[in-house]
Parts: C-alpha cells; sequence; structure tokens
C-alpha cells in the first residue's frame, strides 16, 4: 500500500484497503477558519433548533481554530463572524483559537506546519480546500465543506474513498534560481487543473529529499490546483528535525510499502527547467519567465500560505537587497512568528528598504477579500496559488503565479523577469 | 430520497465549470439560502434561476464544481431546484458537499452519454436501477452507481441524518 492507503487504513481499522473502496475514518486533526467556522457554527445552530443537545464536541484538544482570510475585520460582517467563532471557542472549550493582535496567529495551512498542529501519520482535515499543504508533513490532509467539518466535530470520524496515487519524482540538480514553485507549476502545467482529480499527488526523488520543509509545503499546497484529495511527502529526517524544533509531541509516522502500487508515474529532470510563471487566468496556463519577459506590471504581491513563509521571504530578500522596486510591492509574512523570524534576520529592513510596503499576517489579497485587492484592468505578479478570473479583486484584472525569487526580480524591473536577469 | 426522479434537463457543455462561477465571491457572506439561489450560476447564465422548475437537472462536462470548498454552490443549485447533476466528473469537495449536505445528486455519466442529452429533454432518473431514461428521444443510458456508503447516505438525505453501522 501506499502511504495514503497505509494512514487511511490504519485510521479506518482495516488491514488492507484500495483505491475507490470507501470508508469511515477516524480524524486525529480539524481545523476551521473565519471562513468555513461561521459555516460549521450555522450546522450546529440549525441542530440546536431541531432540540439535539450539543453541549460538548468530539475533542475540543484536536481541532484549532484561527483568524486568516478578514482579518484585520475588512468590515462589520468579517468583525462579526470573528466574535461568533471566540464564542464557539469559548462554549466548547477550544483552547487553540489563534487570534488577530493576541500573539501567535496566521493563515491556517502556516500554523498547521509552523505550529506543529499536525503531525506525521495523522488523518488532517480542514475547512479549507488548501488544507492539502499539510500533507508535505507525511501526513493524510483534505480540505472538506462546513457540514463535514460540523460532523467532524461531533464525531470525529469522516468517510473516505480512498484516492489511487500518482508519483511525481523529481531528480536531477537543483539549480538556485528554481524553487519548488517552479516545479509544482510545472506539474500543474503538464497534467492540467483536473489532473488529479479524486487522486493523490506523491512527491519523492533526490530533489525532494533535499528540499527544506517550506519548500516541501509549496509542492503540497498547489496539488488543489490540479484537483487532487491529497499531497503527500513520504516524512524523513527533515520532516523530524523541523518538528523537533517545534513539538516534543510523539507521533507514529507511516511509509509506504516497497510494492505499493501507484497508478502512473511522473519523472521530471529539474536540471534545465526554467523559473516558470502561470499566466491568466489558470494555474495551468504556464510560460517560463524569460518568455514573457517585458511584459508589463503595476504591482508584485508576495504573499499567502504558498509563498510567505520564512524561506519564501529569505529567497524574496536576495533578489530585494540594496535594490529597488519599480511597482508596488506588498509583502504580508504567512504568520506573526515568520514575521519576527524575517524582522531578526534582517529582512523586513531589506523589503522596506528596496521601498515595498510590509502588511500583518493575513490571506488579504489571496482570495480578492481585501489589504490590496486588484482593480480593473490592473496586472499583478503574485507569489500566491490561484489566478481564476477575479481572484486577487476586478474579474478584469489579472494575476500572475510565480515563485518569490520571480516575483521579487519582476518588482525590481517593473515587468515579468526571470531571476537571473538581475544583477547582484 | 425518491427513488425515481424526473425533470427537465439544462445544459451547459463546458469542462470546469468552477465555483466561482457556479456562485461567484462577492455573495459568500449571504447565508440565506433561499437567497443564495437568486445567483445560482451566474457567471456563466444570469438567467438561470428564472429558467429552472423544482426537480429539474444539470447536465455538464468534466469537472463540475472546481475551484473552493464553498458549499455555498451546492446550496444555491439546489435552492434554485436542481435535484441531480449529470457530469463525467467532478471535483471532489463539490462531489461530497453535494452528498453531505443533502443537497443534490452528482450522478457519473460517460462523455458519450453527455453528447447525447440535449438542452430541455425530459429525464426520468432510476436510482434503484442505475438507468436514465431520455423521455423526450426514448433512449436509455446508465449511470455510475453510487459506492455503497454514499447511496446509504444520499437515502438519508445527507450525512448529519446517516447513522454508521
Ligand atoms: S492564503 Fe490564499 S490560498 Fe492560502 S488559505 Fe488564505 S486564501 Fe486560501
Amino acid at each position: 500500500m501506499t502511504i495514503t492507503e497505509k494512514i487511511l487504513a490504519r485510521a479506518a481499522g482495516k488491514q488492507k484497503l484500495s483505491p475507490d473502496d470507501v470508508v469511515f475514518a477516524k480524524v486525529d486533526k480539524v481545523m476551521m477558519h473565519d471562513v468555513s467556522g461561521p459555516g460549521v457554527i450555522k450546522v450546529f445552530s440549525e441542530w440546536e433548533k431541531k432540540g439535539v443537545k450539543l453541549d460538548h464536541i468530539w475533542n475540543p484538544d484536536s481541532v484549532w481554530v484561527t483568524e486568516d482570510h478578514f482579518v484585520p475585520a475588512a468590515d462589520r460582517v468579517s468583525a462579526e463572524n470573528v466574535i461568533a467563532l471566540s464564542n464557539f471557542t469559548k462554549k466548547y472549550g477550544i483552547n487553540k483559537h489563534f487570534k488577530y493582535g493576541l500573539g501567535q496567529y496566521g493563515i491556517c495551512h502556516t500554523l498547521s506546519h509552523e505550529e506543529a498542529l499536525v503531525l506525521p501519520g495523522e488523518v488532517y482535515v480542514g475547512g479549507d480546500s488548501h488544507t492539502n499543504t499539510t500533507g508535505a508533513m507525511g501526513t493524510f490532509a483534505a480540505g472538506l465543506g462546513h457540514t463535514d467539518v460540523a460532523y467532524v466535530l461531533m464525531n470525529g470520524q469522516i468517510w473516505f474513498r480512498v484516492p489511487e496515487t500518482l508519483l511525481f519524482k523529481i531528480e536531477g540538480n537543483k539549480p538556485a534560481h528554481i524553487m519548488a514553485k517552479d516545479i509544482i507549476l510545472q506539474i500543474i502545467g503538464d497534467i492540467g487543473t483536473d489532473g488529479a482529480n479524486y487522486k493523490a499527488m506523491q512527491f519523492v526523488g533526490s530533489v525532494v529529499k533535499n528540499l527544506i520543509m517550506e519548500e516541501r509545503l509549496t509542492l503540497t499546497n498547489m496539488t488543489t490546483e490540479a484537483g487532487a484529495k491529497n499531497g503527500i511527502i513520504e516524512p524523513d529526517e527533515t520532516t523530524n528535525a523541523y518538528l523537533r524544533e517545534r513539538t516534543d509531541a510523539k507521533y507514529s509516522p507511516m511509509n509506504g510499502d516497497a510494492d505499493a502500487h501507484y497508478s502512473e508515474v511522473f519523472t521530471y529532470e529539474i536540471e534545465k527547467l526554467e523559473p516558470t510563471v502561470a499566466k491568466p487566468f489558470s494555474p495551468s496556463n504556464i510560460s517560463a519567465a524569460r518568455e514573457l519577459q517585458g511584459t508589463e506590471l503595476d504591482k508584485a504581491y508576495i504573499g499567502s500560505c504558498t509563498g510567505a513563509k520564512l524561506e519564501d521571504l529569505r529567497e524574496a530578500a536576495k533578489i530585494l537587497k540594496g535594490k529597488k522596486v519599480k511597482i508596488r510591492t506588498e509583502v504580508l509574512p504567512a504568520a506573526q512568528s515568520i514575521y519576527m523570524k524575517a524582522l531578526n534576520e534582517g529582512l523586513i529592513n531589506i523589503f522596506m528598504e528596496a521601498g515595498a510596503v510590509v502588511g500583518p499576517p493575513t490571506c488579504g489579497a489571496c482570495c480578492g477579500a481585501h489589504m490590496g485587492v486588484l482593480g480593473k484592468d490592473e496586472v499583478c505578479i503574485s507569489t500566491t496559488n490561484r489566478n481564476f478570473p477575479g481572484r486577487m479583486g476586478h474579474v478584469e484584472s489579472k494575476t500572475y503565479l510565480a515563485s518569490p525569487l520571480v516575483v521579487a526580480a519582476s518588482a525590481v524591473k517593473g515587468k515579468i523577469t526571470d531571476p537571473r536577469d538581475v544583477k547582484n | 430520497m425518491k427513488r425515481t426522479l424526473r425533470g427537465k434537463v439544462h445544459k451547459y457543455d463546458k469542462d470546469n465549470i468552477d465555483t466561482d462561477v457556479i456562485l461567484p465571491g462577492p455573495y459568500l457572506k449571504i447565508h440565506d439560502h433561499k437567497e443564495l439561489a437568486k445567483h445560482a450560476m451566474e457567471g456563466i447564465d444570469p438567467k438561470f434561476p428564472e429558467k429552472v422548475s423544482e426537480g429539474d437537472f444539470l447536465v455538464t462536462g468534466n469537472n463540475f464544481g472546481c475551484g473552493s470548498s464553498r458549499e455555498h454552490a451546492p446550496i444555491a443549485l439546489s435552492q434554485a431546484g436542481i435535484k441531480a447533476i449529470l457530469s463525467p466528473s467532478f471535483a471532489r469537495i463539490f462531489y461530497r458537499n453535494s452528498v453531505d449536505g443533502g443537497y443534490l445528486l452528482p450522478i457519473e455519466i460517460d462523455g458519450s452519454t453527455v453528447k447525447k442529452i440535449s438542452d430541455k429533454d425530459e429525464l426520468e432518473i432510476n436510482l434503484a436501477q442505475n438507468r436514465i431514461t431520455n423521455i423526450t428521444k426514448n433512449e436509455q443510458y446508465p449511470m455510475k452507481p453510487f459506492p455503497e456508503l454514499i447511496a446509504r447516505i444520499v437515502e438519508s438525505g445527507g450525512l448529519m441524518n446517516y447513522k454508521p453501522a
């Protein structure tokens, strides 16, 4: 069995599972935020109206809640959603509620690794489609709607259809100007936005082995853009070292069997991979950055769970150090702790001296919520993960998706730029 | 859930109809289900809610419902009157939201069947026999049976009403 099949089998109490089996599996961790949370709360209140007594949830310690999409409160509705979340977590004794302006907080998929809230071998579900991200920790991680999250909060389990696994072998020597973002954009460009629908995307190979945790998380984050149920990387020394810095919690990791069956194997040799950009209006609409060289831009955005982890900020700072940006450039670190680390490493100074604005951690304009949304005809290059029409603002705005290196290089030139074409 | 459904087809023969098309982002703050229905499919056909009668079907291309995990999408369609969607494939979160919320039935059919069905055809779907009858054209098509557990959730009218054995 593959790692995905083995984790699900253990959680479902089965010896063996195969793709397409449908099972109820125990959930280890569950997450909701200020957009999915209010939907969950509505499901709870509807059941209470029907006379069902809901005075406790399955396991308050397995749940965490964050405020990330519409904080700082974008308007009255957002403010009231955040109040509703606080009332809910208080009522049900959920202690892990990361509140804006009260110590650590940040984007849900960033906290899950930064705070080591999810561990290898676990089944983790969240009320957000990019929950896949956390699979880089060797976890089965999948996104759900709010009825499903409410069900898990009440019952501690949920059904899954076991996905078949697509195996992506990433080999070769990784050039310094190539980041995980380039690799995953290339893959989505090849298999399309439904290339992995219902399926697991697993990443292996010498390149993956050598990637640091935050780069691995970029690979799994964007499996959602290929329609995958989950993205996953088997845990290893890198995973353990990353977790040891953050938690002393024990965990029982899982690895796939040597004779596991993969429905398809894709091999990538990345020596020749070019810095890659996804053009409007699909993450699969890719080109080499150099082919788009000279495309005029209005703005550069370095933010989101995909592209504002500490490593993303470090790479962007390498380019921006000692330079000035030519277009509006916004940097929104993905969590309070990452902001502080970036501050201590001098990265925030580099961004500000370059002329960029540094904003508070939030999803912000990634989903077109607030904090820098695009107007009509505006063109943006962004480290985020989606560029559907209207995703970051007006339906007639345009977003190009790229790595932090490409975004920073483009900010310096004011046009789409390959990082190799910016002199140090 | 009734074992036989009967209704008229609304056909949108396009792949990758995403959740932003089905229920655009600006309406995500709305929690009133009836109000959401007024905006169903607004990104592709603003007249959609007027065209649909209670119990009708949607026939579409591949990967219907891709994009975000918003449950607003199946809610809006079902409140507009749609009882089942027939497509060669669904995006996974849309599929499970449809079933678990008890909103509507995502029914998988072959791409060749999609071609045979026309807009406004009258269909009868027999869930016990996994058979679709095109009353207008006097044809029959197979549908992919629901996996056992999903059939039971459908039967219960959604996950919240379902009691695991
Ligand atoms: S940063 Fe963007 S992709 Fe990530 S959770 Fe927020 S809205 Fe979703």
